[in-house]
């Protein structure tokens, strides 16, 4: 049997009296591409953080490769995270190094690579997500909002890492960039051949880039399956989320940000 | 909320406070002593806290060395005669030992407490320090520590500079207003300044040196809210750095003068 590539068992968070994940259950295998949708504060950022060792959980266990990945010592954490590539909501470029150094971060500073080298890995991951040489030393607040994604998606896989995640990859951005983005994920994942977990509540995007998709509301996975079976599943809180009707069974007010 | 509970609650708040700040201290001076050291971020700081804190500290203490001589000359005349040979000894003695440290000390908590506060903030609210955990590389390493590191070695010497600027603004003021013998002022201050009064201050830089960056990247380190939260952060650097640094001037003068 196959070791889950990432493995939540019956996940808690809550800040205060706010039960941000109740009991969250989620498997991702090997080179799937699993999507997490949901409104705005169901928790799907809080699931990912998680994952990253951003947030402890109150209760349960996150395992990545088989292994819980909880309590491990600084060391550990950072050779588990080597493994990882991860595309923030907004980027969050470093403002005060160029380009090329944000994508040669990993690079230099977590493998100890020679800054020569490491330049010569973020062109090409440059060139991979679309961006010309000359943008190699320009600074971020240079940037248009599509073209920070496109360089935060190539400091993701500058490691060529096993687990990509991406926080909300089209948010901000105009429907065709965004589509864009969406293909660079799809052919940058399968190229590498990584795992993938994406959380959004765009669903264009979802469509696009997951094999699988689940959906986090009140603080549980209320339904996981195959992209294709989206359509058809038998549970009114999905199809009123994946058709973005006003009216239906989800409820607002439990909407806390 | 009645009066007990109201109490209750600030005095629990109160010690909440002192124990994260106290835990974030035990972890920032931790990775001050085990590798890996990021010597160009240190570098970069020094050159941020140090050499560019020059002319706010240079005129700070160059006008209150003038001012302490003019006011020393105009107060003494009131009430003994002959007193006024005694400036240069008071200009040495309050600069070393408390002007220059604690007004640069303050100017520089204003300067460097709120740009280091502002900066991480930043970072926070952007999830730059997020990102930096999920590229492994540890946050306090990166961002702190260079910033500690720096200040403490650069107060020092800032100090230092503003002590021979401050005893050169009274003696610019002495010898060209007053019209002191410039060889006898200079003699007068060479003679009573004692290496107590330079090296006291020169701890308390130190200290202050510690407090401003320790504050700026705990404030900074834990903003939340936005553009917001950041301004409260830069608020609370300046203001937690300042109010620290005139508590612990008394408690070092006490240490090294009380009775």
């Amino acid at each position: 049997m196959t070791t889950p590539k990432i493995k939540l068992t019956n996940v808690h968070k809550r800040f205060g009296d706010n039960v941000v994940l109740n009991g969250v259950d989620l498997e991702v295998m090997p080179g799937e591409s699993v999507v997490i949708i949901g409104g705005s504060g169901t928790g799907k950022s809080v699931a990912i953080k998680c994952i990253l060792g951003l947030l402890t959980p109150d209760d349960g266990d996150v395992e990545i490769d088989g292994q819980s990945v909880l309590k491990l010592s600084t060391t550990e954490r950072n050779a588990v995270n080597a493994k990882i590539g991860m595309l923030f909501q907004h980027a969050a470029l470093f403002d005060s190094l160029s380009v090329w150094e944000n994508i040669a971060f990993g690079l230099i500073e977590g493998e100890g690579m020679a800054p020569e080298h490491a330049r010569e890995i973020a062109i090409e991951k440059m060139a991979a997500v679309g961006l010309t040489e000359d943008v190699a030393t320009m600074w971020p607040a240079d940037l248009s909002g599509g073209m920070r994604k496109r360089v935060g998606l190539a400091r993701a896989i500058a490691i060529d890492p096993e687990i990509i995640f991406f926080d909300e990859p089209t948010t901000g951005l105009d429907p065709i960039m965004g589509d864009i983005i969406n293909d660079l994920i799809v052919e940058i994942t399968h190229d590498i051949g990584a795992t993938g977990l994406s959380i959004t509540h765009d669903m264009a995007s979802a469509r696009k880039i997951a094999d699988k998709i689940a959906m986090l509301y009140k603080g549980k996975i209320i339904w996981a399956g195959p992209v294709e079976d989206l359509d058809k599943a038998d549970n009114a809180l999905l199809q009123q989320f994946i058709h973005g009707d006003a009216e239906g069974p989800i409820d607002f007010e439990t909407r806390t940000g | 909320m009645n009066f007990l509970q109201l109490t209750g609650s600030t005095i629990l708040g109160f010690f909440r406070a002192v124990g994260h700040i106290t835990h974030f201290t035990i972890i920032a001076v931790s990775h001050c002593f085990r590798p890996p050291f990021y010597f160009r971020l240190i570098l970069r700081q020094i050159i941020e806290i140090g050499y560019y804190s020059l002319p706010v500290v240079g005129l700070t203490t160059l006008f209150a060395g003038m001012v302490l001589a003019l006011q020393s000359y105009t107060g003494f005349a009131r009430f003994a005669a002959g007193a006024e040979s005694s400036i240069a000894k008071v200009v040495v003695l309050s600069i070393t030992r408390e002007l220059a440290p604690v007004l640069a000390g303050l100017m520089v908590a204003a300067r460097v407490g709120s740009s280091i506060a502002a900066e991480i903030g930043t970072m926070r609210v952007t999830e730059q320090i997020d990102a930096l955990t999920t590229l492994s590389t540890n946050p306090f390493k990166y961002l702190i520590t260079p910033r500690i590191i720096a200040g403490v070695a650069m107060l020092p010497l800032l100090i230092l500079v503003g002590d021979v600027i401050g005893i050169f603004g009274g003696y610019i003021v002495a010898v060209y207003k007053l019209g002191f013998n410039a060889a006898i002022y200079l003699q007068n201050t060479w003679d009573f300044v004692q290496f107590i009064d330079v090296f006291s201050g020169l701890v308390k830089a130190t200290v202050f040196g510690f407090i401003t960056t320790l504050m700026g990247c705990y404030q900074g380190y834990y903003s939340k809210g936005g553009a917001q939260g950041v301004g409260t952060a830069t608020i609370n650097a300046v203001v937690s750095s300042a109010i620290l640094i005139l508590i612990l001037n008394y408690m070092i003068t006490a240490m090294f003068f009380g009775a």
